[in-house]
């Protein structure tokens, strides 16, 4: 596919594949799908000009959806082959996507140095606080006293991980929390994220229905930040938001303006030449 | 299930702007209707799935009733978000939460009857708060066909018994094989 291709207006459904998800009816993560193909559509972006990278997990399942580039990863790695994809590839909408236990476990400390580099792309975290792939264990965002995982039945008893604050304290330039159940809603933060420079941060709270069905209740204790909080380029008033909202507010709660992590590509066939040369049998 | 959702958000000013409004609305009532069967199909619920396909037929019937209403006019062209639905979702989007792999036809009914009941109360209010008669006549007519359509859900529901506590509980549940 060219980038020069002729631009046409594509209808969200369009950036949709053939694949048919297999998530449980009822995930949240059906929402987010949704919110990614009106995205690219309001911001008119070629699928061609598009990929979508992801880990392992039920949402990590993302690319295969979609009618872009797409990479179905490693477990926790998605955030190190986004980063590697965008530097080669400047010119193309990089944007990972994925769950919590990808994101903020097995790919933590990815996680932590993406936003310290703050590479210009977009990070969808479809968090649902537990394991879904592999039948509902507690995750990184579980809550200390959530009994129903079966290897934790007493509750992990450790304070679950803070997301976004860690996001902000590591250095991520766009933060924000959406609801799968709000998809118009979300498309729009969406919209805003991919076009922000630097790293992007969006935790969409996405119910699991067969896990964690009390979730379906997560749609009437979200509430919009008030106004004067949204979107504030003060990291320090973003912190005490995050810090202090127990995790019910939704919409942009920081937008920063920190330089952009894009090394310059510099090619040179005499290094080539030597690299080959060095592997010369 | 809630049926609050009201709407829209501000006074709708134009028979044109209300059509806009109902067109997408039954657009996309379609599109959920067509994407919760297909779950039902990834999840060989056969039975339910088709009962999502009949569903969309009768909305994409609503489509061309509304679209030979709208036969002449210019209707407002608006990006998905642009709709200010009260709760961010058009009331006949149905409740995408509700669906359930085990689910039966009962439930896909119910799901059909309270879009049309959140339709009916968001015509009423585009009524409620009309200031031009050509608005407040077709939101009235608009009212009435949806609490027709309540009506005759009602009665197809009849038809189905109601499912017994515990129909959702399944010993093993699914897991994903890559």
């Amino acid at each position: 596919m060219s980038s020069d291709t002729l631009q046409v207006q594509l209808q969200p459904k369009e950036y949709k594949s053939a694949v048919k998800p297999v998530w449980c009816p009822g995930c949240g993560d059906f929402g987010v799908l949704g919110s990614i193909t009106k995205a690219l559509a309001g911001l008119h972006i070629q699928p061609e000009n598009v990929a979508i990278i992801s880990g392992i997990g039920c949402s990590s399942r993302m690319p295969t959806y979609l009618n872009t580039y797409g990479f179905h990863g490693v477990h926790g790695r998605a955030l190190a082959l986004a980063t590697g994809l965008k530097t080669a590839r400047p010119d193309i909408t990089v944007i990972a996507t994925g769950g919590d236990g990808d994101g903020f476990s097995i790919g933590g400390n990815h996680f932590l140095h993406t936003c310290r580099r703050n590479p210009n792309m977009t990070y969808i975290v479809m968090d649902n606080q537990v394991y879904g792939m592999t039948k509902g264990q507690a995750s990184p965002t579980t809550e200390p006293n959530w009994q129903k995982g079966k290897l934790t039945p007493a509750g992990t008893g450790i304070n679950p991980f803070q997301p976004l604050a860690i996001a902000l304290a590591s250095g991520a330039n766009f933060i924000a929390r959406c609801s799968s159940s709000d998809s118009n809603g979300t498309a729009r933060v969406l919209m805003q994220a991919i076009e922000h420079p630097g790293f992007s941060m969006v935790q969409v709270l996405s119910p699991c229905v067969t896990f964690r069905p009390e979730q379906r209740e997560w749609k009437n204790r979200l509430i919009p930040a008030p106004e004067e909080m949204q979107a504030t380029s003060d990291a320090a008033e973003a912190a005490r938001l995050l810090l202090t909202d127990e995790g019910v507010y939704t919409g942009i709660l920081y937008k920063g303006n920190r330089p952009v992590y894009q090394p310059k590509l510099e090619s040179s066939m005499e290094n080539i030449a030597e690299f080959e040369e060095e592997f010369r049998i | 299930m809630s049926d609050s959702i009201k709407g829209p958000a501000r006074t709708i000013g134009s028979t044109e702007e209300l059509l806009a409004y109902s067109l997408a609305m039954e657009t996309e009532a379609v599109d959920r209707f067509n994407d919760l069967a297909e779950q039902m199909e990834t999840h060989h619920n056969y039975e339910v799935a088709d009962m999502f396909r009949k569903l969309a037929k009768i909305e994409g019937l609503h489509i061309d009733n509304v679209s030979r209403a709208a036969e002449g006019k210019q209707l407002p062209s608006l990006l998905a978000w642009e709709y200010e639905w009260q709760g961010g979702e058009s009331p006949e989007g149905g409740l995408m939460e509700e669906a359930h792999y085990l689910m039966q036809p009962w439930h896909a009914i119910e799901l059909a009857m309270h879009g049309e009941m959140r339709a009916a109360a968001f015509y009423r209010h585009v009524a409620d708060t009309a200031v031009d008669d050509g608005v407040l006549k077709m939101a009235l007519e608009l009212v009435e066909e949806e609490e027709e359509h309540v009506e005759l859900l009602k009665k197809w529901q009849e038809r189905y018994p109601k499912p017994a506590e515990g129909w959702d509980e399944d010993l093993d549940p699914p897991a994903m094989l890559e």
